[in-house]
């Protein structure tokens, strides 16, 4: 039987809420002229849906759908909590606040260069998940690949002792003047005893993040040891 | 008449009574004193309380021996078969002790013998520990603890809370590691409690404390001590407010230190910070251990002004700002601590230099400093 009352319409989890009821709402409105009909929604993961006796009509029954599909990719995803429960466990720096660039002054005379509420917001949560994956990582012996369950904290609490600020510096041991993506890679080798990282693999990406982020406000002193 | 200089009893709840009474013994002669000691364990038993030890007043030969103890401490065990870095560590300082000639007195443990509490980690340490010449006192960190609320430690080791007297110094034993219930209400297993309060910047977990009841038996043991009585305390965590945040940190470290303001000559050993760390709050002189595992690095707030720092651990070099050591006990009571890190100079941090503020006999600063 071919479900032909079925109508399917994808949603991404990132969405908040509230937005996502309202494209929900709009995404229904137009495709289901005349009588109620049965609607499934499905999420961006290609799996979850939910049925609907009908479509909803209002923000607040576009919430209530939307926040029953995330409680049920939650559920099939409990990783997929990891920021809210790394940022539960750890301190991490605040970013900075770049409120300033909002103030009033020449951007008034330029509308097209200015910055929105909605690009702090988007700084802060792009950059604040890249932090927070790296803390993540940096807490676990499994992530980093150690075959010792050794992890970084267990020398470097809150990234303490790390001096990012310090690269490049020369190290006699490696014989070379480094980075710190290359001292990280040290440390994974030998107290860690795990595989070095590409340069460009996300987990470094995600620790130097971490390193640079709790070091924030000290000022650069490359070469210093 | 035998003077008797001093009575180091166990406790009763009776302290003020006691205390008079105890100090009413100093010019008994032994037979009295027997007579005595007996009646007040007679009164302590009627009135119900519970002893922690048989009841036994020992009448101590003069303070004034001096002796030397060593200490071990924070080795982190896992099994063998997953990690044998800090076995091999841990072993490099059993040999070290078994090397030392004198030997020492004993040995404290200070707690954190395993990593995650697990029974055969326990068992390893244990096992080590055994090949240790000099007698073993041990201390409990919370490494050992929360896996099982202490209960194969226990089972290995005995009491996590203990007084004994030695030479005439009244050593006491804390369990100091003991936090609210964080785990109950969000349903976590035994492994996930033991690997919240594994993570030392893990800020899901409660901090450290003694807690009332055993203050109370704290109070207790002490009640027979004069003021002038030598008194040394094992901690694992410091029995002060030095940075939360790592749990370099009792909550009722003001109370444990108001029970232990009285006494002249008081010093305070805990493991639990991995590094070279001094103090001195009124009377109570306060020094760390180091660990055989890894060193921490500082805190970034909070350090003692009469810490001297050791130089920041090298990486490159392996147990750098690791090791173990020893104190020396003096005939007044007061120590030297002795830091041996393996791989550099000792660092001596001598009673002289608690005594007297830091003005005198301040050890070397460090070169290579932490920022």
């Amino acid at each position: 039987m071919k479900p032909t009352a079925m109508r399917r319409n994808r949603f991404f989890p990132v969405i908040s809420g509230a937005v996502l009821g309202a494209v929900l709402v709009l995404g229904c409105a137009g495709k289901t002229e005349g009588e109620p009909r049965e609607v499934s929604v499905e999420l961006c993961d290609g799996e979850t849906t939910l049925a609907l006796a009908k479509r909803p009509e209002t923000r607040a029954e576009g919430q209530v759908a939307a926040d029953a599909m995330m409680a049920s990719w939650r559920k099939k995803n409990p990783a997929g909590d990891w920021e809210q429960d790394v940022r539960s466990r750890h301190w991490l720096a605040p970013m900075h606040d770049n409120s300033d660039v909002l103030a009033a002054g020449q951007r008034d005379e330029h509308p097209g260069r200015f910055f929105s509420e909605r690009d702090l917001l988007v700084w802060k949560r792009e950059t604040e998940t890249l932090v927070a994956a790296g803390a993540r990582i940096f807490h676990s012996g499994d992530e980093l690949g150690s075959t010792i369950a050794v992890s970084c904290d267990m020398c470097h609490p809150d990234a303490a002792n790390t001096h990012p600020e310090t690269y490049p510096k020369y190290q006699t041991q490696i014989g070379k003047s480094v980075l710190l993506r290359d001292m990280i890679n040290w440390c994974l080798q030998h107290p860690v005893r795990a595989e070095p990282l590409a340069e460009n693999d996300p987990r470094m990406r995600a620790l130097e993040a971490y390193l640079y982020a709790q070091r924030s406000g000290t000022p650069l002193a490359y070469g210093k040891h | 008449m035998t003077k008797i200089p001093k009575i180091q009893g166990i406790e009763t709840q009776y302290m003020a009574g006691r205390e008079r009474l105890m100090r009413s013994l100093e010019n008994l002669d032994r037979r009295v004193f027997l007579r005595v000691s007996a009646a007040v364990a007679a009164a302590a038993a009627t009135r119900g309380v519970a002893l922690a030890h048989s009841y036994q007043p020992v009448m101590v030969a003069d303070a004034g021996t001096p002796f030397r103890f060593a200490y071990i401490s924070d080795s982190h065990l896992y099994e063998k078969k997953l990690n044998d870095r800090f076995i091999r560590s841990l072993l490099r300082a059993v040999d070290d002790v078994n090397a030392m000639d004198p030997q020492p007195d004993f040995v404290l443990y200070g707690g954190d013998l395993a990593q995650l509490g697990q029974p055969a980690e326990l068992d390893l340490g244990a096992q080590i520990l055994r090949s240790l010449k000099a007698p073993l006192r041990m201390m409990v960190g919370e490494h050992d603890w929360y896996l099982d609320l202490g209960a194969k430690w226990r089972a290995l080791f005995g009491k996590d809370i203990y007084s004994f007297d030695h030479k005439g110094v009244h050593f006491v034993v804390l369990n100091s590691v003991v936090e609210e219930d964080f785990w109950s209400a969000r349903g976590l297993t035994p492994m996930q409690r033991m690997q919240t309060v594994a993570g030392l910047d893990n800020r899901s977990q409660s901090n450290f404390q003694v807690g009332a009841p055993q203050r109370a038996w704290l109070e207790q043991d002490l009640a027979p001590l004069a003021n002038d009585a030598p008194v040394i305390v094992f901690s694992h965590s410091p029995l002060y407010h030095l940075y939360q945040g790592w749990n370099f940190w009792t909550i009722d470290a003001p109370e444990v230190q108001r029970i232990l303001a009285r006494f002249a000559r008081v010093t305070v050993v805990h493991g639990h910070t991995h590094q070279l760390l001094t103090n001195r709050i009124g009377n109570i002189h306060f020094h760390g251990l180091l660990s055989t595992a890894w060193p921490w690095p500082y805190a970034p707030q909070g350090l003692p002004e009469l810490t001297i720092q050791m130089n920041r651990p090298n990486p490159f070099n392996p147990q750098d700002g690791c090791g173990d050591g020893h104190v020396d006990v003096h005939a007044d009571g007061l120590v030297d601590k002795v830091y041996d890190l393996w791989n550099r100079d000792s660092i001596v941090v001598p009673r002289e230099y608690l005594a007297s503020n830091g003005l005198q006999s301040r050890p070397k600063a460090a070169n290579v400093a932490s920022y």
